[in-house]
């Protein structure tokens, strides 16, 4: 079992220069069973308010395991065990209470996930879908909220005209930004993404980036990347993962220039993959 | 130049046939290869020899229909009593009754079949699907007379309960069986569509808060959709097709009417009634099955070549 | 709204689709109950209507003007003999077909075409063939209203299922097979006859018998040609008789089926006969229902011992 080092409030003011960070959800002692393996052991980590978290590591080292706990997508499958807690703050629920509904974690937390997967629906009905589920009907506050979300994804401009054209129609770059609208438009207090741009084109990978790095201001981000340069150039705060354990946690730009830990070291130096 | 011949180091000890003889032999090889290859197409070939000897047959012998029944007669006459002495040769009650009875079975196998589709991809546990997919092919698997038998002898008085004014032949029996017969082919075809609809699309919408029934019906529904409009098709065309739970449950009386509550004839019933009388060859009643041949083999490869379609497009589609 | 009433209106609308959940669950099963009712109800009713029927006697006599003492001698022994002709004819055409169509067809026009017509001859109804039938080889070729006519009818209505097995059960050979046996310096057909088919028999053979049993219960067709629905006699029987061609003459004979008896006994009104057709139906169901168990037990088995 690795400590991990959780930063000084003070030394982590010193990222943003911005108010002290607020802890919006930590995950405490956590472990993971697909029935008989371990694939997660005794993590415990903090997810701060309006900051970027990343979570990197070698294939295979658990991070989309990690990652898929906060929205309870495990519980889709049979044969998987949660141990431990995910504390979500400020209202102190234990996500991984057997008591609590999956479906209402899932209203608080949202999911953009690695290929884009746009329903076959036209680009409004995706968007709107969130909400639709939630048994909102108004058009008036859809299409409020859809325009919203569709902004706040830099995605509106584009398909202004088109809002009732299929999904499909759009380019990957664009599926996976109205991915991330459909995400935000039910107001979720965190955002997963898994793997985010590992199926797009550099160009469409550094809208995403930007568009990270922008959507922070009004929300809890939480990412999971095998791309360490993309960690190091989006994230305040990154952890390193390694076969199902945590093995460091800092703010990012401590853990890439002088990282504690000398396995940390190795992968960030590339000598392993 | 084998290692035989070279460990003998002496080009001269080859025998002089001997390149000639393996030549010839290679050459004895390919002539058999290629007759071997030459029958097995020939038995691919029968596919289209046969499609070819029906389409070529029944458009034969309704022509020599054609010349002593005008078209116009065949297709507005609302009475079809070829073998009267008054004979009068419209299609419509036949048509009518192939109509009618395939909407009460579509009635029947079309919600049946996409519910237990929807039910058996999205909701059922593996072993209620394991049990229940062997099942439904057994289903599918009875013979029809068996079906038709069922339908005559105890769907009828059964409904003749409910219904007591209704005849001991009526196309109201012979439609339900007949559904039930064809909900099989309507649910598996439904549910291959939906399991081929990716995981990744169910998990986008469960991770948006929905439920298993929002997530089955708002969206993997929508995506297995060119599959399931085939499922339908499949289901029509083999309604549209069956024969004997209606020649035996709804009687072979020609009658044009759109009450499922009386006897009539479909097309399929009319040509076996003909059937089991005298068909001296090129009578007119002999000829008769073939213009109701074609017009029900028509009505089918419409049907079929609309499912084809439909089933590429959702293969094509993930 | 306060914070909380609105978390409780949350949780009551989540609570409400849930019960959505639950009631689809029901009407699947409720829907599925449907098709379980109506086979139990047409088994039962069979069995209680046919099963005082069934006896020595009524395997062994001939259709009779009085019920009890009628049988299904002709209808059981016509079935097996069409039901040979029927295989002698679908099973050379299918796999031959379908063996070209995986291994040999290069892909052009001629193929697609070929293609297009296997799918198509799938969704033609039964009836249809029976009027190819009649006019091509009953009239066309004279061979008049024989078991032969009836096997080549049947045939053709089941060739699709062969051929379809026959190509899934070729396609699921891994190509390193393949490539090690020409490696080798096999030539095409020797790859074939030696490795794939003998590797793809368990997937052919279930096909041709899922095929058979569809034949067995084929109606329409068959009195589209012409069967006879009241024969008291049997075909020669089988090898008997004159060589060469006297070896063949039950080939020629006319016939009836199972089905046809069934169809016939269900036709008359007295109810006495009813029971007749009953007892049939319960023999032509449980034949129908052993070849498809069959045919997936073998599936299983011969699968089982491959190991790819």
């Amino acid at each position: 079992m690795v400590s991990t080092t959780i930063p000084e409030v003070s030394a982590a003011a010193a990222v943003a220069g911005a108010p002290a960070p607020v802890k919006k959800s930590e995950s405490m002692n956590l472990s993971f069973h697909y029935g008989s393996f371990r694939a997660l052991k005794e993590i415990s980590m903090p997810i701060y308010e309006k900051r970027v978290t990343a979570l990197i590591g070698p294939s295979g080292c658990g991070k989309s395991t990690y990652l898929r706990c906060f929205n309870r997508m495990h519980d889709l499958y049979p044969g998987n065990r949660y141990e431990g807690r995910i504390m979500l703050y400020p209202d102190n629920t234990n996500l991984l209470d057997p008591d609590v509904d999956p479906i209402e974690v899932r209203m608080r937390i949202s999911m953009v996930f690695q290929k884009p997967n746009p329903f076959p629906k036209s680009i409004y009905e995706n968007v709107a879908y969130g909400l639709r589920v939630r048994g909102e009907r108004k058009r008036a506050l859809l299409d409020e909220k859809v325009e919203e979300a569709l902004r706040n994804a830099a995605l509106w401009d584009e398909v202004k005209n088109r809002l009732h054209e299929l999904a499909f129609n759009l380019s990957g770059g664009q599926q996976q930004r109205l991915c991330i609208a459909r995400a935000l438009a039910t107001d979720p207090e965190i955002l997963l993404f898994d793997e985010p741009t590992s199926a797009l084109d550099p160009i469409a990978t550094a809208s995403i980036e930007e568009l990270i790095a922008e959507l922070k201001q009004k929300i809890t981000i939480f990412i999971v990347t095998h791309n360490m340069q993309q960690a190091a150039r989006v994230s305040d705060y990154t952890a390193y993962m390694y076969l199902g354990e945590l093995i460091e946690f800092d703010v990012t730009d401590k853990l890439f220039i002088k990282p504690a830990n000398k396995q940390t070291e190795d992968y960030i130096t590339g000598r392993f993959g | 130049m084998t290692s035989l011949a070279q460990a003998d180091n002496r080009m001269g000890v080859v025998p002089e046939n001997f390149v000639s003889d393996r030549l010839a032999r290679r050459q004895l090889r390919h002539v058999k290869e290629r007759v071997i290859e030459l029958i097995l197409f020939l038995a691919a070939f029968v596919s289209v020899v046969t499609t070819v000897g029906i389409v070529v047959i029944l458009l034969r012998e309704s022509y020599v229909f054609f010349q002593t029944v005008s078209l116009w007669d065949f297709l507005t006459d609302t009475q079809w009593t070829p073998l009267f002495a008054d004979a009068h040769y419209g299609i419509l009650p036949l048509l009518a009754g192939t109509l009618v009875s395939s909407m009460v079975a579509l009635l029947v196998a079309i919600p049946l079949g996409t519910i237990i589709a929807i039910y058996l991809s999205e909701f059922a546990p593996f072993t209620v699907r394991e049990v229940a997919k062997p099942f439904l092919e057994m289903l599918g698997g009875v013979p029809t007379i068996v079906y038709g038998y069922f339908a005559l002898l105890f769907v009828t008085p059964l409904l003749q309960i409910l219904f007591p004014s209704l005849p001991g032949f009526n196309l109201l029996s012979a439609g339900l069986v007949m559904g039930i017969m064809i909900i099989p082919y309507v649910s598996s075809v439904s549910e291959d569509a939906m399991r081929a609809v990716p995981m990744a699309l169910r998990e986008g919408s469960y991770a948006m808060g929905a439920t298993r029934f929002q997530t089955a019906i708002r969206v993997v529904t929508p995506a297995a959709f060119s599959g399931i409009a085939a499922a339908y098709i499949l289901g029509i065309s083999r309604a549209v097709g069956e024969t004997m739970i209606l020649a035996v449950a709804a009687g072979m009386q020609p009658n044009l009417t759109w009450n499922p509550m009386e006897p009539a004839a479909t097309i399929t019933a009319y040509i076996v009634q003909v059937a089991l009388g005298d068909l001296p060859h090129g009578s007119i009643g002999y000829q008769t099955i073939f213009a109701a041949g074609l017009t029900l083999a028509l009505v089918t490869l419409c049907f079929n070549v609309m499912g084809h379609m439909l089933r590429r497009r959702y293969r094509q589609a993930y | 709204m306060s914070e909380a009433a609105r978390v409780q209106e949350i949780r009551a609308m989540i609570a409400a689709h849930k019960r959505w959940d639950f009631a689809f669950g029901v009407v699947g099963m409720l829907a599925l109950m449907v098709g379980v009712l109506t086979f139990a109800a047409l088994f039962v009713e069979m069995i209680i209507n046919g099963a005082p029927r069934l006896s020595w006697e009524f395997f062994t006599h001939f259709p009779s003007r009085k019920p009890d003492q009628a049988g299904i001698l002709s209808a059981w022994v016509g079935s097996t003999l069409v039901m040979l002709v029927t295989a002698a004819t679908a099973v050379p055409l299918g796999v031959g077909a379908g063996v070209y169509l995986e291994e040999y067809a290069p892909r052009n026009w001629m193929t697609d075409l070929i293609e297009i017509n296997v799918t198509n001859l799938a969704g033609v109804p039964s009836i249809v063939y029976g009027l190819l039938a009649l006019r091509l080889f009953v009239y066309g070729f004279g061979l008049g209203q024989s078991i032969l006519t009836a096997g080549l009818t049947l045939g053709l209505p089941i060739l699709p299922v062969v051929i379809v097995a026959t190509r899934e059960a070729i396609r699921s050979i891994p190509a390193a097979i393949r490539e090690g046996a020409y490696a080798l310096g096999a030539t095409k057909w020797q790859t074939t006859s030696d490795h794939i088919l003998p590797y793809s028999l368990a997937g052919i053979m279930t096909g041709v018998i899922i095929g058979m049993a569809r034949a067995i219960g084929e109606t329409a067709p068959v009195i589209t040609i012409g069967a006879l629905t009241f024969i008291a006699f049997l075909p020669q029987t089988p090898l008997t008789g004159e060589p060469p061609a006297g070896l063949f003459d039950w080939v020629m004979s006319p016939f009836t089926v199972m089905p046809i008896q069934m169809f016939n006994w269900t036709s008359r009104p007295e109810a006495a006969f009813h029971q007749n057709a009953a007892a049939a139906g319960l023999v032509l169901v449980v034949m129908t229902l052993s070849m498809n168990a069959l045919a997936i037990y073998i599936r299983y088995r011969l699968r089982k011992n491959i190991k790819w």
